[in-house]
């Protein structure tokens, strides 16, 4: 059985690829893989008819408990036969039913065998979750089959229906299978039913699988959306709609009944839904006009009969049942593969517009005609075996006392008179000759296509006719209920004349009187609106879609500047009113460490006050500037020599990159929206800040114990080999958080390498190497030496910028000055270790002298200077680090441990080399990368798309904006002093 | 421990202004008031190190309780160079966002403003055309004279549903631009 599901599997994928090469041939192959499975069911029959049970085990997650366990008995082998024989022959009925042009047809087979897949599982799953997960599967494999039709609006919101009420039903199950596994202490569905415990947790849990079960039938109030799956393809409808998916529900109430029918509640339930349902189905079913229709509110109709019968759950009423849902399946799945036919033909099911179809095509006809009496429940169709035995075993229920099985017999007669009335109006619909109304034109009825649905009537004629393998069947599953074995009930064509008799004899009376009274009359009213579900389901989920529009139009306003305002106000309220609890107060407030501190803070006060009025953008730029190069003041005189160096070697590097950014934007700043709510922004800032004041005061007033970085003077000088604390800590102590920051630093210089460039992460266009560079420029020299020789010798691209953007005197220091600060960058990279220094600073000050040729000399001079590409600079920086933290563990220590070396070199004396230096250098590596980046992407490439943006502009006017088109290659800082000048 | 009120009041005026700049729509000015705010957090943990002392750099004769926490320290040159790191990445999209539209403002995403107007307009797919009657139409072996064109049906009811996607978008449109005009 397990291995049989592993071909359905296997099966379902490989048709989607065969059916682009097959066409709709790919179907007879589909078509092997359930007749496999139906021989193989059927060559059980022995076995299982002689009481035995046949199981198969497989661990599966055996932590979870859960195991592939299948069980094979009387009711799954009959269930399994149904499912694998309708399967093969839905699956031949599809090679003949759709176009060979057909779009989608790989993926609707494959879905289909899937889902035959999917029902064989699940009326052999014996562990309760393994029940759900193919319960599941069935819901989702028939959202795509009802979906088939994707371009269609009516079959997607079918699909989702069917999906959502499906699988919400599911989902309640679920709870109720783990209920009742918890409480029964196993996963096992024929251990729950065995030990059939009692309760009102088991009463609830029932309940709760009682509305999985009702959903997945399409049992009132869950009924609708099984008249709107008919937007599916007609085959789809057969298998699903009349044998397979509805029968899951039908198969579980059938599989509990034993254990649970008794249980408060169960029998109520399900007799009074069913019996309103199949009312309610069969009633509906009369008013309509295609005819698919008609049939799928008789299977509404159809399925409240079977849960009224399998659901009312005596060791008699089971034998009924078990006829019932074979005869169902045969009957109905034929009348749909008819319509199927109909269709197929005359290109219409409406039966306002077919007429005489019965005369063109007899054999359809008599097909229909055997299906329709076997639902009708005339003789000697199984139909009326199974009808006789629903009414017998049912009366005697009813007049043994029982309330409820009055309901039932009366509520099914009822029902059975509208199951004839409206299988009259099927058959009168489909073949009659109608006054008024166009004739079908004659076509040659063809058996591959009559196959299918005529084998499917042929079984319910011989099955009637010879009941007794039925009988069997029943009798074994009648033997499953606590004291089943001694039914004396047998399923049989004539059992002399007895009520049931002239019950089906009244049905039919009256049945025929409604058609002929009412079904002849079309009523052309609209149908949906009638049904208050649908109408339900609707407001349902259109409140949802509303609610969640509404939600949404709520939080997500789409303005950073909103989002931003609520996150700080909720900082400010949730963290204020933590404070506003505090106890722990700081003992006493000094005014100031140092008095200068007061000085630079009353700058840097002023500095960022006027910043937020700035009506310029570098005027503000500059502003912010200033409470950097502050802070850089307050870090020397707290004792952070290292922080001092950095911060103002940042501070002048932002500066630059601020530059480069703002010669291109407008100087002033804020025109548009700027004094967009003022004064509530002000109101926020001013909170934030005063908040932020207080936290820092309770948390230094919360502070008590001394700190722990005491003992790093000691450590670093020790294990560490340096006497700069902060440095040893950034390399060596706490070199994971350097790791994260240098891998923060690469993202950003990747990104802004990435916003600039676009496509690549280096111009490879307009990159002349070094030697190029120098050998063009040196050609240009010598050619040019009548000339003003004498100047532009300065820097090596200096003559490629025009004459009136060259700064000689910026030239002169340049040049002076870029090897000194070059060698002042590596010594301070390995002086770092033990004195104010380091990787950042030393990268920092070897950028800012990369950035100082660039400004004087241009994008060539950069290129010039910098012949190495940031992004291998950034990789192999972060290479060095990673290996520093990598070897150790080679070595059997812990990451980034450090050792040293030292000795007696030439010349220079003793020396010692710590290991963690060359962490250092992979730092010093990825900041230059990142300075190279910035000046490259800001500098060059921003240079190099003006001079495009500005031809672009020469030729398209020429009346050109002035400023536009005056420096087609300007000097980056002459354009910044015009931005300050401005 | 005893708080520099210097300190924290320089803190607590960069934090007030940079927040201040950060709620603008400006991008430049968001970026300056990521700067103020970066600066100002930095003066906090500079605060929470304690009182100033001397470099924590081994030799001579200081002790350790006498020397400045070096932990924040390190904490803050991090920050400091993320901060540089970060802020260039800004300004690359600030020059990127007025390459491609002239404009520096962070301006309103236009599917939350369509969402905000039409907060009932959702449609949600429904089954109410379950009027097709047939899945073969004219395309069937010996279709009836009244049968439908499938095919047509659906070319028809594409374009209908363009019509009506325009007409909504067109809808949107003119919403937006009175909203524009009302800010």
């Amino acid at each position: 059985m397990i291995a049989l599901l592993a071909v359905f599997a296997a099966g379902a994928i490989l048709l989607h690829p065969l059916a682009t090469r097959l066409g709709r041939k790919v179907f007879f192959i589909g078509a092997l893989v359930p007749l496999a499975a139906f021989i193989y069911t059927l060559a059980q029959g022995p076995r299982i008819l002689s009481g035995e049970i046949v199981t198969e085990t497989y661990s599966w997650v055996s932590e979870l408990g859960l195991s592939l366990s299948m069980h094979l008995d009387v009711l799954s082998w009959v269930m399994s036969l149904i499912v694998t024989g309708v399967g093969t022959l839905v699956l031949l009925y599809c090679t003949r039913y759709f176009h060979s042009d057909e779009e989608d047809l790989g993926r609707f087979a494959a879905t289909l065998l899937a889902f035959a897949g999917a029902m064989y599982g699940l009326v052999l799953a014996d562990d309760v979750y393994l029940l759900f997960v193919f319960w599941e599967a069935t819901s989702v494999l028939s959202y795509l089959l009802i979906g088939h039709y994707t371009e269609k609006k009516a079959s997607r919101g079918a699909a989702l229906q069917a999906l959502l009420v499906t699988t919400l039903g599911g989902l309640v199950m679920l709870v109720g299978l783990v209920l009742l596994a918890v409480s029964t202490g196993t996963s096992s569905l024929t251990g729950i039913i065995a030990k059939a415990p009692e309760g009102t947790l088991v009463t609830v849990a029932v309940l709760l699988i009682l509305v999985g079960a009702l959903s997945k039938s399409a049992i009132f109030p869950f009924h609708f959306w099984l008249p709107a799956a008919m937007a599916a393809p007609t085959p789809v409808s057969a298998y699903l709609h009349a044998a397979a998916m509805v029968k899951a529900g039908i198969y579980l109430i059938a599989r509990m009944a034993p254990g649970f029918a008794d249980t408060p509640g169960w029998r109520e339930v399900l007799v009074i839904l069913g019996v309103f349902t199949m009312l309610l189905g069969g009633w509906t079913a009369l008013k309509q006009t295609d005819l698919k229709l008609v049939l799928a509110h008789g299977t509404v109709s159809q399925l409240g009969f079977l849960t009224v019968i399998v659901g009312f759950g005596t060791p008699v009423t089971a034998v009924a049942g078990l006829a019932l849902i074979l005869a169902h399946a045969l009957f109905k799945s034929t009348l749909f593969l008819v319509i199927g036919i109909v269709d197929h033909r005359a290109g219409t099911r409406d039966l306002r517009r077919l007429s005489g179809l019965g005369r063109e095509a007899p054999v359809l006809a008599t097909i229909a005609a055997v299906a329709l009496l076997s639902m009708a429940g005339l003789p000697p169709l199984l139909g009326f075996v199974a009808k006789e035995a629903v009414f017998t075993t049912l009366l005697e229920n009813a007049t043994a006392g029982s309330t409820i099985g009055w309901v039932a017999v009366i509520g099914v007669a009822l029902g059975s008179v509208l199951t004839v009335a409206y299988s009259a109006r099927f058959f009168w619909g489909a073949f009659f000759r109608k006054a008024g109304v166009e004739q079908v034109r004659e076509v040659r009825e063809n058996i591959d296509f009559l196959f299918a649905p005529a084998l499917l009537a042929l079984s319910g004629l011989v099955l009637g006719i010879v009941p007794g393998i039925v009988d069997v069947s029943a009798a074994e599953y009648a033997a499953l209920f606590p004291d089943g074995a001694e039914v004396d009930y047998h399923l049989a064509l004539w059992h002399g004349l007895e009520p049931a008799l002239a019950i089906s004899a009244g049905t039919l009376i009256f049945g025929l009187g409604l058609f002929f009274l009412r079904g002849r009359l079309s009523a052309a009213q609209d149908i949906l609106g009638r049904f208050s579900a649908t109408g339900a389901y609707g407001a349902v989920m259109g409140t949802i879609d509303r609610t969640a529009a509404r939600t949404t139009s709520l939080t997500q306003r789409g303005s950073l500047p909103f989002y931003l305002g609520v996150i700080l106000s909720v900082l400010i309220a949730a963290v204020g009113l933590a404070t506003a609890f505090n106890r722990t107060w700081p003992s006493d407030i000094r005014l100031w460490d140092f008095p200068a501190q007061a000085a630079i803070g009353i700058l840097m006060i002023v500095a960022s006050i006027a910043a937020t009025r700035a009506s310029k953008r570098f005027q503000a730029v500059v502003l912010v500037g200033v409470t950097g190069l502050g802070m850089s003041a307050l870090f020397a005189l707290h004792g952070a020599p290292d922080l001092a160096l950095t911060q103002i070697l940042v501070e002048t590097m932002t500066l630059v990159a601020f530059v480069l950014v703002l010669r291109r934007l407008p100087a002033r700043l804020g025109v548009q929206n700027g004094s967009d709510h003022r004064l509530l922004r002000a109101v926020i800032g001013i909170a934030a800040g005063v908040l932020m004041a207080v936290v820092a005061v309770v948390a230094l007033g919360a502070r008590t114990a001394t700190r722990i970085s005491l003992e790093w003077p000691q450590l670093a000088y020790e294990q560490g080999h340096g006497s700069n604390t902060v440095n040893v800590a950034l390399v060596d102590l706490r070199g994971w958080d350097t790791m994260g920051e240098l891998s923060v630093v690469i993202a950003a210089a990747t990104g802004v390498a990435s916003l600039i460039f676009l496509r690549s992460r280096t111009d490879t266009t307009d990159r002349p190497l070094r030697a190029t560079t120098r050998t063009r420029i040196r050609a240009s020299l010598a050619n040019d030496s009548s000339g003003n020789s004498g100047r532009g010798a300065w820097l090596l691209a200096g003559r490629t910028l025009a004459t009136r953007n060259r700064s000689i005197l910026l030239e002169v220091v340049v040049r002076l000055i870029f090897h000194s600060l070059i060698v002042l960058s590596i010594y301070l990279l390995f002086a770092g270790h033990n004195a104010p220094g380091g990787g950042f600073a030393g990268g920092l000050v070897a950028g800012l002298a990369f950035a100082a040729r660039y400004l004087a000399g241009g994008r060539h001079e950069l290129a010039a200077a910098a012949p190495l590409d940031a992004g291998k600079l950034l990789g192999t920086g972060l290479t060095l680090a990673v290996g520093t933290a990598f070897v150790p563990l080679l070595f059997g220590v812990d990451a980034l441990t450090s050792t040293w070396i030292e000795g007696e070199v030439w010349l220079f004396g003793h020396l010692e080399f710590v290991t963690s230096t060359i962490f250092d250098v992979g730092v010093y590596f990825v900041v230059i990368g990142l300075a190279l980046d910035v000046l490259r992407s800001l500098g060059s490439e921003v240079d190099r798309q003006q001079e495009v943006d500005s031809e672009q502009a020469e030729s398209d006017t020429d009346s050109s904006d002035s400023t536009e088109t005056e420096s087609s290659e300007s000097n980056p800082a002459s354009a910044a002093t015009r931005e300050v000048t401005s | 421990m005893t708080v520099s009120l210097v300190l924290l009041i320089v803190m607590a005026v960069m934090y007030a202004s940079g927040v201040f700049l950060l709620l603008e729509r400006s991008m430049t000015r968001v970026l300056l008031g990521f700067l103020l705010i970066g600066n100002a957090t930095n003066l906090l943990i500079l605060i929470m190190g304690g009182e100033a002392g001397f470099a924590p750099i081994v030799g001579g004769d200081v002790s350790s309780e006498e020397m400045s926490d070096p932990l924040p320290q390190a904490l803050i040159l991090t920050a400091i160079v993320i901060t540089f790191a970060v802020s260039a990445f800004l300004m690359a999209l600030i020059y990127r966002s007025w390459r491609i539209a002239k404009d520096d403002n962070v301006s309103d995403d236009a599917d939350d403003v369509a969402m905000r107007d039409f907060a009932s307009g959702v449609e949600s797919e429904n089954t109410a055309s379950a009027s097709a009657d047939t899945e073969f139409g004219i395309r069937a072996e010996a279709a009836v004279s009244q049968a439908r064109d499938l095919e047509r049906e659906d070319e028809r009811a594409a374009a209908e549903a363009a019509d009506s996607a325009v007409a909504a978008s067109d809808d949107t449109n003119a919403d937006n631009h009175t909203g524009e005009e009302k800010r």
